[in-house]
């Protein structure tokens, strides 16, 4: 069963995105305004040396992997988010 | 944020799709420390590479190396040299298992009924004077009847200082042959006199491509923008340059920062074992690197800095659609 100490999914999202925004110097966008359903690869022209970048300050952020194999599903902020979420519920069920 | 449907109408937004998802992971195999031409000029035997390493002759270990390169994640083989045609077993070992591409001179020609697909850029360094000069033979008039009409062909032509104004003869030669032609700059290793480029040489060379591609659409494979890059050296107002190049060897990458580059490449010697610095030779001043891969290849993993203005993404989209049609992720 999923323990509450999880933080949410949205929270996660703005903080995602906050990260998203600072790393990778993006332009005229706050966490709030950052749509987390756009394709980060398609639309906003991320890489994977954008996400291992990313992934790099999430790992330290919320003490979590994130394996490279999993970076092609990672497409967006929600996506980037809810993997995050259950990394983090798994955890707290461990 | 500016994002990609935000700059592009529907035309190019289609042509956006088709490339975006191809996720080309190259590499570069030296399959052979032999060559049946001695170019002036060649990186490969002017720095020495070609005694980096003891050529691997027991056909096994390579098979066995291909698999382990497919397990990486390669996706597209680049076979260089030396002269990859001296040693087809090589050859048919990458072809068996990963897309193929070969560089050759084309004095050897590779039987189709063995490699029907293969994919082949053949070089060429100018007309006729310029590569007596520079390689010893006119190798156009060999190569031209081994490969007339062959749809997996390509002519890689090396323009030279001394080609300005006469690069339309031999493109229309090219066309005569049924083949198509991408253009790359001698970056001139051995400092041949008269063979370096000068700013104002450079400006006219830019003209003249742009306007072959205009007028031979159909048989030259390139972009304006690459031309521009290649020439002037400066994309979005950054220089080329070792602090830039993309196409370092992964594993001996120690640059901090590291600049975008390309995934997992890796330029191996012939032994399997050694790498090379970069897709062309260590010796070579990068400042002064002209290597026509690189550069579009520095357009390619800029993606998101293109993302800015719907010229630059377009000129992008050009240049990624040059590379893919010219190892065929793309039809031609
Ligand atoms: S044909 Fe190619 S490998 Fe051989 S000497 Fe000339 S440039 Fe070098
Ligand atoms: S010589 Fe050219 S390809 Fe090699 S590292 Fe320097 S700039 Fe890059």
């Amino acid at each position: 069963m999923r323990m509450s100490t999880a933080p949410d999914v949205e929270k996660i999202i703005l903080n995602v995105a906050q990260i998203m925004i600072d790393e990778l110097k993006l332009e005229d966008v706050t966490p709030e305004t950052f749509d987390p359903q756009i394709d980060l690869i398609d639309e906003v022209g991320i890489d994977s040396m954008d996400l291992a970048t990313v992934a790099l300050v999430l790992r330290d952020e919320y003490a979590i992997r994130i394996d490279e194999d999993d970076y092609p599903k990672l497409t967006s902020v929600r996506l980037i988010s809810e993997y995050i979420s259950d990394k983090l519920a798994d955890r707290a069920d461990g | 944020m500016i994002t990609v449907s935000s700059l592009l109408d529907s035309e190019w937004h289609q042509r956006y799709k088709r490339i975006s998802k191809l996720n080309i992971r190259s590499s570069i195999y030296d399959v052979t420390n032999q060559c049946n031409l001695r170019c002036k000029g060649c990186f490969f035997f002017s720095s020495g590479e070609d005694k980096a390493a003891v050529e691997e002759k027991d056909i096994k270990k390579w098979a066995a190396f291909i698999d382990r390169e497919k397990e990486r994640g390669v996706n597209l083989a680049i076979l260089i040299g030396g002269e990859p045609t001296l040693h087809l077993d090589r050859v048919e070992a990458f072809y068996r298992r990963l897309p193929t591409f070969v560089a050759t001179n084309g004095l050897i020609k590779i039987p189709r009924d063995r490699f029907p697909n293969l994919m082949l850029g053949i070089s060429l360094w100018g007309d006729e004077n310029d590569e007596k000069v520079l390689r010893g033979k006119d190798t156009f008039s060999i190569s031209s009847k081994h490969y007339e009409g062959d749809p997996n062909v390509y002519y890689l032509y090396t323009l030279t200082p001394k080609q300005i104004g006469k690069t339309e003869r031999i493109i229309s030669k090219i066309r005569d042959a049924g083949l198509k032609v991408h253009m790359q700059l001698l970056s001139n290793d051995e400092g041949v006199d008269g063979f370096s480029w000068h700013p104002e040489q450079l400006e006219a060379i830019r003209l003249e491509m742009d306007d072959m591609l205009d007028q031979y659409p159909n048989t030259v494979i390139s972009s304006k923008y690459y031309h521009e890059i290649i020439t002037t050296g400066k994309m979005l107002g950054r220089r080329f340059g070792w602090n830039e190049c993309p196409s370092v060897t992964e594993p001996l990458d120690k640059r901090n920062p590291r600049p975008k580059r390309l995934i997992e490449f890796i330029r191996w010697a012939s032994d399997l074992k050694t790498m090379h610095r970069c897709c062309t030779s260590e010796t070579r001043d990068c400042s002064s690197c002209k290597d026509g891969a690189a550069h579009m290849s520095w357009v390619m993993v800029n993606k998101r800095a293109h993302i800015r203005t719907t010229k630059d993404l377009q000129n992008w989209i050009e240049v990624y659609e040059m590379f893919a049609k010219l190892y065929q992720f793309i039809p031609w």
